[in-house]
């Protein structure tokens, strides 16, 4: 017994449509495959805005303290440093040099972090099988999944004559 | 959408601008260093607001180099900012010609003594810069870069007002501007960095920087950028421009937060590799700067660089019109002081403060440059006509 029924495009201005018209009739949309980012399509499903910002400062936050402490550690308290004569008796006096290593481990930390949660979140790792439900959705087609537990209410025929109406290249189910 | 430049709005500037002029006359009556005091303030107010009109040309020639779409219903903004020029240039000859005729000594170079090995004031680095530092071929480089800036911005202006009268393809017409502005930008991009060499950095005239050309081009394109973003601001806010929708606001914010951080990466790489190094020549700028202006140098610099990128790093941050007034206004005020101190200590020497003088001049400048930006941009209809991109752009959106 499948679990979705799918519906592909080959244009994504008619899948955007079809989108439009499905939720119009109550039917709800699970998700929607794509090879690219497609414009407007997440206020058309409503989707919420990504937190991922939020996480990426978190990381940079947390990279610029550390990268301080560990600079005072090692170049002032520990070991105080003599390089050029730089005065290395505070972290304030020395700060211009530690100013670029900062900086960059802000940075490294802040994207590593980024795209690990975004890795973790979507649950895809390198060398993990493809998920997509038709193998064309990462090349030149769409497709518009339609779980059937979120719509009990509704019969597998009532489903199948809304997409149709959609102009959707296939209907298929997985 | 018409923008009427009303009594009440025209009466403001003239205050300011009274203030301007009262500060100016009255600064001369100041003790010791007055007439230096007031000459070193009009250079920093000038130079301050003519590198904000020379952003509105600057900016308008990239938007059509770049070929880019979205601010196309802002164009008049861009226009109307750059108005200020001719005014702006004369503020900076008056100052120029008052220190040729050595009635200050902002320019120290100027002095013929210098050059003279017989006598007691000869300088043998500044003589060896003679080549380049001599008044006659100093003149000829201001004037030329003035008169090409004017040139190019009165030339955009005019087939500005031409394209909305056009009723031909538009297309041809886009792709000569273009043209124009990309041979604007390369004489741009070579005389910002020279110009800044002899109106600022020969101030300081042992000194040099090879980077300072950058420097002072992103502090000008940032103090531009937050006028013009505060320009659309106040015509939105009165509902002349409802044309303009939260996306353009969103990326005239982004403008705003990414050239605040490319002004604070010249500023700290120029005073890093110059502390670093410590070389007695190079370092001797930021001495003066540290040891006679402390709290002003980090300052300046830490204002320029926190308020915007804590208020404006959100997305909602940037389209909130209260965010960019707030911010805006800082760090405008911010960067006009960046040029106190870019100007000041090689000009006052430790003598320099911000007082009376020096914001009363500000002031007055600012009534001038809202004077003739609003007046041009009373002008003409707000949105323009019959530009290749124009439907683009009223169509704007972005995430």
């Amino acid at each position: 017994m499948s679990k979705a029924i799918y519906a592909l495009y080959d244009d994504d201005e008619i899948m955007v449509d079809g989108a439009k018209s499905i939720l119009s009739k109550n039917l709800r949309i699970k998700d929607v495959y794509s090879p690219f980012p497609i414009h407007s399509l997440e206020n058309v499903l409503g989707i919420k805005w990504t937190r991922l910002a939020i996480t990426a400062f978190l990381y940079g936050l947390t990279a610029l303290t550390l990268a301080l402490i560990g600079m005072w550690f090692f170049m002032i308290e520990d070991w105080p440093m003599n390089i050029g004569g730089k005065p290395n008796d505070t972290l304030y006096q020395n700060l211009p040099a530690f100013i670029p290593i900062t900086f960059e481990f802000t940075v490294l930390c802040a994207a590593h972090g980024m795209a690990i949660t975004y890795m973790i979140r979507n649950r895809t790792f390198p060398g993990m099988a493809a998920r997509n439900p038709h193998p064309r959705t990462t090349d030149d087609h769409f497709a518009i999944e339609i779980s059937k537990d979120e719509n009990s209410g509704v019969s597998e025929d009532e489903i199948r004559t809304i997409l149709k109406e959609t102009n959707p290249v296939e209907i298929f189910e997985k | 959408m018409e923008y009427v430049f009303d009594v009440r709005a025209k009466k403001l500037t003239f205050i300011l601008m009274a203030v301007g002029l009262l500060s100016i006359v009255l600064g001369f009556f100041g003790g010791d260093h007055a007439s230096q005091r007031v000459w070193t303030s009009i250079l920093i107010s000038g130079f301050f607001f003519f590198g904000v009109g020379l952003t509105g040309t600057f900016f308008l020639a990239i938007q059509y180099a770049a070929e880019s779409g979205w601010p196309t219903v802002l164009k008049r903004i861009f226009e109307g900012v750059a108005a200020y020029l001719p005014i702006g240039s004369l503020a900076l000859i008056i100052v120029f010609l008052a220190g040729t005729f050595h009635f200050h000594h902002i320019y120290h170079w100027m002095d013929a003594d210098l050059y003279d090995p017989a006598s007691p004031h000869y300088d043998e680095i500044i003589a060896h810069k003679q080549a380049y530092l001599n008044l006659p071929f100093w003149w000829i480089r201001t004037i030329a870069y003035l008169a090409v800036y004017i040139w190019f911005t009165m030339l955009f202006r005019k087939r500005s007002l031409m394209e909305d009268e056009l009723t031909a393809d538009p297309k041809p017409f886009f792709i000569k501007n273009q043209t124009l502005a990309a041979v604007f930008l390369v004489f741009f991009g070579y005389t910002s960095v020279t110009a800044s060499w002899d109106w600022i950095m020969s101030i300081d005239t042992h000194w040099f920087s090879t980077i300072f050309g950058w420097y002072i081009f992103s502090g000008m394109w940032i103090s531009g950028m937050v006028m013009m973003t505060l320009l659309v601001v106040y015509l939105k806010g009165k509902g002349l421009m409802d044309f303009v929708n939260d996306s353009h606001m969103h990326d005239m914010g982004k403008w705003v937060f990414a050239i605040s951080f490319l002004w604070t990466y010249l500023f700290f790489c120029q005073f890093m590799l110059y502390w670093y190094s410590d070389i007695p020549e190079e370092v001797t700028y930021f001495q003066a700067r540290i040891n006679d202006y402390t709290w002003l140098f980090w300052g300046t610099m830490l204002i320029n660089f926190i308020f915007p990128m804590l208020l404006l790093m959100s997305k909602d941050a940037k389209r909130n019109a209260g965010f960019l007034m707030f911010v805006g206004v800082i760090i405008f005020f911010g960067h006009w002081m960046d040029t106190f101190m870019i100007i000041s200590p090689g000009a006052m020497k430790d003598h320099g403060t911000i007082g009376l003088v020096e914001i009363g001049t500000f002031l007055g400048f600012l009534g001038l440059f809202l004077y003739i930006v609003l007046g041009a941009l009373a002008k003409r209809s707000l949105l323009v006509k019959n530009h290749p991109m124009l439907e683009e752009s009223l169509h704007h959106h972005i995430n």
